[in-house]
């Protein structure tokens, strides 16, 4: 009998099994000792300490600690860097008195101004929200002055002769038309801030999932390390799963 | 009915831009009264600045000398809507929204908006296509959603620059023909530019030829056509095909002109 699939689903089934496959290969590679499990560890051990931080609730609540300090940072990164971005690209005095500035300061990455963050806002909360925040206020001030500046003349054109005000001219022309490059600068910045986070809960932490991953490097437990390491991909997905859903939300105009 | 007669007066306008490359006059010294209720036409060769003057009047541009005024009936009512010659409706508002963008910038309430726009969306038959966006219509869609717009924002004058222009012939004749219909509904002021002289004979109460570069009035031609008129039919009259002869000899020489400027490599605007 012949079986008849379409490349489609070969496609899919591939792309599920070359995952399996790896792990499997690393259970193999644990189990003959041919690697050291000491420092790589093997799926198996991994699901075993999984378990028991799933089921105790310390998993959830490390994750529920960092989930705040991203969105907070997030929030307190992307409004400004939304709402400047657009100042920046509706008028020519806010640009050219602000890009000097954000241009020279965009490359300092943004780990270097970790300590003088901690220095600042001390070792509390303020701090790892804040490194959060600048690091998604720059990609998010770019992308939307990017976005306002390649919206076709036309539109304004057309805000004009219909006597559309300053307010007007934000609401109905730049932002929805900068929509599409704000939103591939929150993608960008959510990457950010989970590098950020990570960074952030190294130094003056008692939670958080960065936390958890430093605090396993301490006590040399591979496998905790190794599920906060999960636990931030499954964030990350998430994160960008939510990202998807609000563009197609606000943009039915892109189809 | 208004008791203004002159609804455009046009008072020795020109127009130079600056560039790098020194001043480049656009347009120089146009003198023009446009009565109200008229369809008025502005042909000539391209980079004779007739956009230029339909930016002046929609002020989107200044004149660098001379004045225009658009008497206006009562202080509520915008002076100009315009029907832009490119895709000009907004992608991220769909067609109701679109049509209704007028009104709302001058604060009138949704649910009288709305009514209004419903009113010219089903005009130009698109009321199945209310909630659509831009992206979902064809070309010639998209263009009679810009000119509802404009006829929906009941504006003293109307604008028009080359509206029809990048649209296929089919679709172009049809538009005309939905056109004329609006327009004669509403009869109002319009100012109507285009390169063709079959559209603008077709619409048009007069026509105004402009020199080439730098451009000025050079001939204005009363088109006595009778209306209401039905495009497929009054181009096989004798009438139409004397005005079209008249309008082509002017033109001609000016296209020509405008020609020898662009090998000498004069630089012009359209």
């Amino acid at each position: 009998m012949k079986i008849q699939m379409n490349n489609l689903t070969i496609l899919r089934i591939m792309s599920i099994l070359s995952p399996l496959t790896l792990l499997l290969l690393w259970e193999l590679l644990a189990r003959m000792n041919a690697i050291d499990i000491r420092l790589f560890s093997s799926p198996y051990f991994i699901m075993k300490a999984f378990l028991p931080l799933l089921l105790s609730g310390e998993l959830l609540y490390h994750t529920a600690i960092s989930v705040q300090r991203i969105l907070l940072g997030f929030a307190v990164g992307a409004i400004p860097g939304i709402v400047i971005g657009i100042a920046m690209g509706l008028s020519p005095w806010v640009r050219s008195s602000l890009e000097p500035m954000i241009n020279a300061t965009y490359p300092i990455p943004k780990l270097a101004l970790m300590p003088l963050i901690l220095l600042i806002f001390g070792l509390g909360e303020t701090s790892k929200i804040f490194t959060i925040a600048i690091g998604v206020f720059y990609l998010v001030v770019i992308n939307t002055l990017t976005g306002v500046l390649n919206i076709d003349k036309i539109y304004l054109d057309v805000a004009k002769s219909f006597g559309a005000n300053r307010r007007n001219f934000y609401l109905t022309v730049a932002l929805p038309g900068a929509l599409p490059m704000i939103f591939a600068g929150l993608k960008l910045g959510m990457g950010m801030a989970l590098i950020l986070i990570v960074a952030a809960e190294l130094s003056a932490a008692q939670a958080g999932i960065g936390w958890m991953i430093w605090r396993a490097y301490d006590m040399f437990d591979i496998e905790r390390m190794f599920v906060a390491l999960i636990m931030l991909s499954v964030l990350g997905y998430i994160f960008s799963l939510i990202l998807d859903w609000l563009e197609r939300l606000a943009l039915p105009w892109k189809q | 009915m208004s008791q203004i007669k002159k609804r455009i007066v046009i008072d020795a306008v020109s127009k130079i831009f600056q560039t790098p490359q020194g001043n480049v006059p656009a347009i120089t010294d146009i003198n023009l009264k446009i009565p109200n209720g008229e369809f008025f036409s502005i042909v000539g060769p391209s980079g004779c600045g007739k956009t230029t003057l339909l930016r002046i009047l929609a002020g989107l541009e200044t004149a660098s000398s001379g004045t225009i005024s658009i008497n206006s009936r009562d202080d509520t009512r915008p002076l100009s809507s315009v029907v832009f010659q490119e895709q000009s409706i907004f992608p991220w508002m769909n067609v109701i929204d679109n049509v209704a963008y007028g009104l709302k910038m001058r604060g009138i309430s949704k649910k009288q908006r709305y009514e209004t726009a419903t009113y010219y969306i089903r005009m130009i038959g698109l009321e199945k296509f209310m909630k659509a966006y831009p992206c979902q219509l064809s070309g010639g869609m998209k263009q009679r959603v810009s000119v509802a717009r404009a006829f929906a924002n009941d504006s003293e004058i109307l604008l028009m620059d080359e509206p029809f222009g990048a649209l296929d012939e089919q679709n172009r004749i049809i538009l005309q023909q939905e056109l004329l219909e609006i327009w004669d509904r509403t009869k109002k002021t319009t100012v109507f530019i285009t390169h063709s002289i079959d559209e603008a004979l077709c619409v048009s109460d007069r026509i105004m030829i402009m020199t080439a570069h730098p451009g000025t009035i050079k001939a204005i031609i009363d088109i006595d056509l009778p209306r209401p008129r039905d495009i497929a039919k009054i181009r096989t009259t004798l009438r139409y095909n004397e005005l079209f002869q008249l309008i082509w000899q002017s033109l001609r020489e000016e296209v020509l002109k405008g020609k020898e400027q662009d090998i000498r490599g004069i630089q012009h605007f359209s």
